[in-house]
């Protein structure tokens, strides 16, 4: 349904410091499914939606959805398409009703489909006791579900979603992830940007991991994580270590026989990830541990996540990626890029 | 979330494709009737869009109320001298505050919104904001005309209405363009309002609006007779000043005497040349 190939895309320039944000990515989303794309901040996954919803052109590549050949038709490409972004884009000074029927008439629906189809949005994600007040008095949750409601209001064959649930409270995070697994069910394709691993754990029949502007990896999350192998373990000597410390540990685990690997995880306080052939190796850890008089704080066993897929791709977490770009984004510069 | 919960599936396109001016109509009075609904909601912006030039009005007019009799052209007093100047420096400061709701939709993404649907032409984009900034100047020069004549500074009369309904279309389409132009040019709405601030009193003060070319230096009076606001102050002050024809002279430059018909003439022409001038920017950025 939605092909994206070898999309190239680089901001910057004069002024700032160029940042090649895509870098010869190419995808492939099947027809039905709920794909996720999932990255940390900065990855890329932004651009490429933008570039799939003609919001952005691309310095190289080509975007097809449904056949169509979204640069040489991209008129044609919207009305397959809903967009829901990154930030719910409402005006204040409507109520959620008139932002709707707003909606409706820029994709021509006529009188009695828009009033139906709004009725039926408004039941569908519960949004009936606000929906007639001004959108300035919304919540985050309430103008996230708005938002939704706008991309699906002319029915699209294919929704696209830009990390749909981030800062949302619990219930609204529930009713979206709800309206999107029905979706799919009826036959909607979904894509979906996300930097939550849950969240594309529990959601997506096929998953793209992103980095760099580059997919890293692809497939379902089991085959994803089960072709990984071994077991995790997440490791704490003490309740604070130092980076010394978690680099001495790390050294001397890393010669363990059954270890794979060992990566200090700054995002979470110089803990240790280890990947272990088997729940075995645990026992030759801790005596290692005890040998060397360090001590062991907490110490976890569990199957693969994704984090470990990033993990395994790339040799940081998705949290110390994380980290690692959000001293560097000029966010300033960004807008500014977004801005049309 | 509901239980019953209603078909969301993709329906298949509709068959037949409507026109493409029955869409536009459609988009573009969508998007107007959103500009008036902030207006109904925020009409402070009317209000003091209203007000302010009748302050100009009366200020102005009382500040010469005792200037000497046939010391205008044609003998008027200059409170009638005024009025047509307040009329469309009125339109032009509205219709150059046009890109500032463009502007802020760009800069919270309120832009993209419309940008992601289909479309049928984003020139319904600045259509709606010419319909609405010609709405909302023609309530304010009814406002500054019904205020003139209780002042005493007389009425255009029916031809006259008709001729600033038009004058007054030519100069805010114009200006308009010129405004979302800058809109999607200039990085930020700062700026934006920067140069607003910046070409508003000049051309004011560099036209005929407060003062008759025979009144100004040499290089004013050049400046005055090629700013595009005379071109729209002579013909209205024509029709102000009684019987009026589209032949009358109404303007006379250093470079010539023009009748209202050339002003009329000029002043589309300068709708078009800007309207395509800018029109490659907004395709870049509107496509």
């Amino acid at each position: 349904m939605i092909e994206l190939q070898h999309l190239s895309k680089r901001f910057g320039g004069r002024k700032v410091e160029p940042v090649q944000a895509l870098d010869d990515l190419s995808l492939s989303v099947p027809a039905g499914s709920l794909y996720g794309l999932l990255g940390p901040n900065g990855a890329g996954k932004t651009t490429a939606l933008r570039i799939l919803c003609t919001l952005l052109a691309p310095d190289a590549g080509q975007v097809h959805v449904a056949g169509v050949d979204g640069l040489a038709e991209p008129r044609s490409v919207r009305r397959l398409l809903g967009y829901v972004a990154q930030d719910a884009a409402i005006d204040k000074i409507l109520s959620g009703r008139e932002l709707l029927h707003l909606q409706a008439a820029l994709h021509h629906m006529g009188a009695a489909d828009r009033l139906a189809r709004t009725a039926e949005l408004i039941e569908l994600l519960a949004m009936g006791t606000w929906i007639d007040r001004r959108c300035g008095s919304y919540s985050g949750g309430m103008r996230r579900r708005l938002d939704l409601a706008a991309g699906l209001l002319h029915r699209p064959r294919v929704l696209v979603l830009d990390e749909p649930t981030v800062g949302l409270d619990i219930e609204s995070r529930a009713t979206i992830w709800q309206v999107l697994q029905q979706l799919r069910d009826q036959g909607t394709t979904v894509l979906l940007s996300s930097h939550y691993l849950e969240e594309v754990d529990a959601l997506a029949d096929r998953l793209a991991i992103i980095d760099g502007g580059r997919v890293i990896a692809e497939g379902t999350p089991s085959s994803l994580k089960g072709a990984l192998g071994g077991d995790r373990v997440t490791l704490r000597v003490r309740e604070f270590s130092d980076e010394q410390e978690a680099f001495r540990v790390r050294d001397l685990l890393q010669a363990c026989r059954g270890v794979r690997q060992v990566v200090v995880n700054r995002a979470q306080g110089y803990s240790l990830n280890l990947v272990v052939e088997d729940s075995g190796v645990v026992e030759i850890l801790r005596r290692q541990l005890a040998e060397a008089h360090l001590p062991v704080f907490a110490l976890a066993q569990s199957r693969p996540s994704l984090d470990d897929v990033y993990l395994q791709a790339t040799g940081r977490t998705l949290s110390d990626a994380e980290l690692s770009v959000a001293g560097r984004r000029d966010l300033k510069e960004e807008r500014k890029q977004s801005m049309r | 979330m509901t239980s019953a919960s209603p078909s969301i599936a993709p329906v298949p396109a509709l068959s037949g494709e409507p026109s493409a001016l029955a869409e536009i109509t459609q988009e573009t009075l969508a998007l107007t009737r959103r500009l008036f609904v902030q207006l109904a909601r925020r009409p402070s912006t009317l209000v003091a869009g209203v007000l302010q030039p009748l302050i100009w009005l009366v200020l102005f007019g009382a500040l010469f109320a005792n200037a000497p009799e046939g010391l205008l052209p044609g003998g008027i007093s200059y409170g009638r001298f005024l009025g047509a100047g307040v009329i469309v420096f009125t339109a032009f400061s509205a219709a150059l505050n046009a890109g500032l709701p463009v502007m802020f939709d760009r800069e919270f993404g309120f832009l993209n919104r419309l940008l992601v649907a289909p479309l049928r032409s984003r020139s319904s984009i600045v259509f709606a904001s010419v319909l609405y900034i010609t709405s909302l100047s023609l309530v304010q020069s009814l406002a500054i005309m019904a205020t003139a004549a209780l002042l005493g500074y007389g009425w255009p009369g029916g031809a006259g209405l008709l001729l600033v309904l038009v004058t007054l279309l030519l100069l805010v389409f114009a200006v308009t363009a010129l405004s979302l132009g800058l809109a999607f040019a200039l990085p930020g709405h700062i700026e934006l309002i920067a140069v607003i601030f910046v070409a508003n009193l000049p051309l004011l003060f560099a036209s005929t609006a407060l003062a008759p070319i025979s009144f100004m230096p040499t290089w004013l009076g050049w400046l005055a007779a090629l700013n595009p606001l005379t071109f729209a102050i002579e013909p209205i002050r024509a029709a102000y000043a009684g019987s009026f024809h589209l032949t009358d002279v109404v303007l006379v430059a250093p470079y010539g005497s023009l009748n209202a018909a050339t002003c009329l003439a000029i002043l589309a022409g300068l709708a078009a040349g800007l309207f395509l001038l800018i029109r490659p920017m907004l395709d870049r950025k509107l496509t």
